[in-house]
């Protein structure tokens, strides 16, 4: 799709605030509709976009396997990270009223920490799946 | 109205051979099942459909299609048994519905279980103002671990089946893109 003038500036336009709008919904799943598997699957659609108008090894370059896999793991871990301190705090495994001094602060946090964990994992994937798809087909 | 868009979509997903256009109306499909999700107010499941249903999943039927063939081929016969299997269920599960409480009926035993101690609760407990974040994250914070790591399994899965998609090993050959 190299060629196709139209789609390329719409793209290089509209992917930075596609990427911006995943950000919203992964900071504002708290107050408004969205979280962390919806803000993933943006960002994840914002590099799909890319790599579709782009190809698929600029996207390569931008969105590293090597990285991304790597992403894949940390978000999982992210989370049971957050359980494994609310642990070491001397709070039963996920429950996060011990992260800070108020309860319903450290509920705020462990559910702002552990939707970060969801979105990036969720994006990672998405990434990762969409590359070996598209990797498969141009042999 | 929106049903009715739905059930026609439907049948022209099954009566189509054409894969490709299969997928752009599944594409329809996911985006009129999220527009009733949003009509019956659940705004986060409808935000979920909009994005996955009908934004990557169309794009990975896409990928699919790419790697296999663009038309189904033609049955050998008509399957009259997977045809009656599929109207027994279907009936039996409209026949589930009608002894349903009514939609947005306050007694429902849905509305009376935990629901009142997450909206009353909620807002204290966990100062997030999103109910459904607080019940995913909070309440049921061990559900969604578990969600996380089937997605986290499916991305280890795809990477075992078909490769990283590693350039390396298959250099590009005349670059197809769509």
């Amino acid at each position: 799709m190299k060629h196709h003038l139209v789609l390329r500036v719409v793209s290089k336009l509209l992917i930075p605030f596609i990427l911006l709008f995943a950000l919203y919904v992964q900071f504002h799943g708290d107050y408004g509709p969205g979280g962390g598997f919806q803000a993933g699957v943006i960002f994840g659609a914002g590099f799909i976009l890319y790599a579709l108008i782009f190809g698929l090894e600029t996207a390569r370059k931008v969105a590293r396997p090597a990285v991304i896999r790597v992403l894949v793991a940390v978000g999982v871990l992210i989370y049971g990270g957050v359980g494994v301190v609310s642990l070491l705090l001397g709070g039963r495994y996920l429950d996060y009223s011990l992260l800070a001094h108020v309860p319903a602060h450290g509920q705020h946090l462990g559910i702002a920490l552990i939707e970060f964990g969801v979105g990036t994992t969720v994006a990672a994937v998405m990434i990762t799946i969409f590359f070996a798809y598209a990797g498969r087909g141009r042999r | 109205m929106l049903l009715s868009f739905l059930a026609v979509t439907a049948i022209a997903i099954v009566s189509l051979r054409d894969l490709f256009a299969v997928v752009m109306l599944f594409g329809i499909y996911s985006l009129l099942s999220a527009s009733i999700f949003l009509v019956l107010d659940a705004v986060d499941v409808s935000f979920t459909e909009a994005a996955v249903g009908a934004g990557i999943s169309t794009v990975l039927m896409l990928g699919t299609l790419a790697l296999t063939a663009r038309t189904e081929k033609k049955p050998a016969h008509l399957a009259w048994l997977p045809l009656l299997v599929v109207a027994i269920t279907g009936a039996a599960l409209i026949y589930g519905t009608l002894d349903m409480p009514r939609w947005g009926d306050a007694n429902a035993p849905i509305n009376q279980h935990v629901v009142p101690r997450y909206i009353l609760g909620s807002l204290p407990e966990t100062s997030v103002p999103n109910i459904v974040t607080a019940v995913l994250a909070s309440y049921r914070g061990y559900d969604t671990l578990g969600e996380v790591t089937v997605i986290f399994t499916a991305g280890i899965g795809v990477m075992l089946l078909l490769g990283n998609g590693n350039s390396n090993r298959r250099r590009k050959k005349g670059g197809r893109k769509r």
